[in-house]
């Protein structure tokens, strides 16, 4: 997995409890380069539809990306 | 097949009821729905009840013969049915098949759901299993993130607007404010809704339907039979229920709900109806942007021009097309289990002539429209006076 763009995105105040600590936090589905669609979490500038993201890395199972 | 008619309703008020557990609320919505159709329990041939998250929400599982029995309804199939928010949609749906199918004659659906003994958070999370819990949950989505996304494109592609959306609660809020039945009868206005505390941008808590205690039931029989029950059957001339993939990366394209456009394609079909004939219709709201996909995919105006449509007036009480004249998810309120079958009450009231102040001129053909998940799945009914 290497990059993509942004589909649509969001960023999310009210968490679920397990995510609370992360709030707010931007959300993500990324239309991937090398076909179909990844909800994933941004790192980093907050990203709108139509930017490029790059893939960072993998934290404990959630996709995390960040502005190309 | 043969036709069914609806022959009896009954919802208890929406709202948060500390003093309330969920069986008193189921039982309470049945019997008024019994008495509203004179019918006795010995008389109920099944009960079909939608729930979507009981057992997480207060922890009992086995709910229909657990509320068919302190009704004194025994020895006849009681079933639950779960499909997220359109848990009674779908008990509905399969209800009339048993009926139409000659399976039984007098079938009691009901649905209920009891959420305010959680906090938000903790309701927000349990919400969230309704999702794709293996991708988009795992990765932070909860409901408002995955309808603020649906804003997000809708905007892009079709120039929607944050006001555009904020009429849709503005003008439920109108229309519950009617209502003595609503979880929140008050009026609000533009720039409150605008200004409201961000959920999940560009949704902001107006944007967001309640977290509501409540149930409703309605009585269905075969329509040869209603007039033993009612002077006043509503028949039900469509009912259709579809799914679609759980998880919103999955979509093609997540500013409509093919399985919302398909149910409404199959319902109008089995009615001999096009969109153009429905008078009014509750729908779907449980974010604004929800009611502007859905009045686009029932077919009443184009994709793309729900958002202007609603800003210009025109499902207001006084417009063309009236939209949940209840208040609809909104302001009625969302006790998620509930929420198909008390939109089915909702539309019987206004065709029977009974919805007070809220009540419409033309009233002979209205629909409901039910929603699960993200649009996973689908359930759109058509009714008609008799």
């Amino acid at each position: 997995m290497s990059g993509g763009v942004v589909y649509t995105e969001t960023v999310v105040h009210a968490a679920p409890e397990q995510f609370a600590a992360d709030a707010p936090y931007q959300l993500a589905i990324v239309s991937l380069d090398e076909g179909g669609r990844l909800t994933a979490r941004i790192d980093g500038d907050r990203v709108v539809i139509g930017d490029r993201v790059d893939f960072l890395e993998d934290r404990n199972g959630i996709p995390f990306f960040h502005k190309a | 097949m043969r036709p069914v008619a609806i022959i009896g309703i009954g919802k208890t008020a929406f709202g948060a009821f500390p003093d309330r557990d969920l069986r008193s609320l189921a039982v309470e919505a049945g019997q008024k729905c019994l008495a509203d159709a004179h019918v006795t329990p010995s008389q109920v041939e099944a009960y079909y009840l939608g729930n979507f998250a009981g057992p997480s929400f207060v922890g009992q599982n086995h709910l229909a013969p657990f509320i068919a029995g302190a009704m004194g309804i025994t020895g006849v199939p009681a079933t639950r049915f779960e499909a997220a928010c359109a848990s009674s949609g779908s008990a509905f749906y399969h209800a009339v098949s048993s009926v139409a199918a000659g399976l039984n004659d007098v079938v009691l659906v009901a649905g209920v759901e009891k959420m305010t003994s959680q906090t938000t958070p903790k309701v927000t999370e349990i919400l969230a299993g309704a999702g794709d819990t293996c991708g988009e949950v795992r990765a932070g989505a909860t409901f408002p993130a995955l309808f603020a996304m649906i804003a997000r494109r809708h905007m892009y592609q079709y120039g929607t607007t944050r006001e555009q959306m904020a009429a849709v609660a503005v003008k439920n809020h109108e229309n519950g404010a009617k209502n003595p039945q609503a979880h929140m009868r008050k009026v609000i206005t533009m720039e409150q809704a605008l200004k409201g505390k961000p959920i999940s941008e560009p949704l902001t808590v107006f944007d967001c339907s309640l977290i509501s205690d409540g149930a409703a039931a309605v009585l269905i029989a075969p329509l040869e039979r209603a007039a033993e029950f009612t002077s006043q059957p509503v028949k039900v001339l469509g009912v259709a229920q579809t799914s679609d993939y759980v998880a919103l990366d999955q979509k093609d394209d997540i500013t409509t709900f093919q399985a919302v456009s398909a149910a409404a394609q199959k319902a109008y079909k089995m009615a001999g109806i096009t969109a153009r004939d429905i008078q009014f219709a509750e729908v779907h709201d449980c974010f604004t942007i929800a009611e502007i996909v859905a009045i686009e995919d029932l077919g009443f105006v184009k994709k793309g021009d729900g958002g202007p449509y609603t800003l210009a007036g025109c499902t207001r009480l006084t417009g063309p097309l009236p939209i949940n004249t209840s208040g609809g998810l909104k302001a009625k309120g969302h006790p998620v289990g509930a929420t198909g079958v008390g939109q089915i009450c909702d539309v019987v009231m206004q065709l029977r002539g009974d919805a007070g102040e809220r009540q419409l001129a033309r009233h002979s053909l209205g629909l409901a429209q039910n929603l699960g998940g993200s649009g996973a799945t689908a359930v759109v009914t058509i009714l008609g006076a008799a």
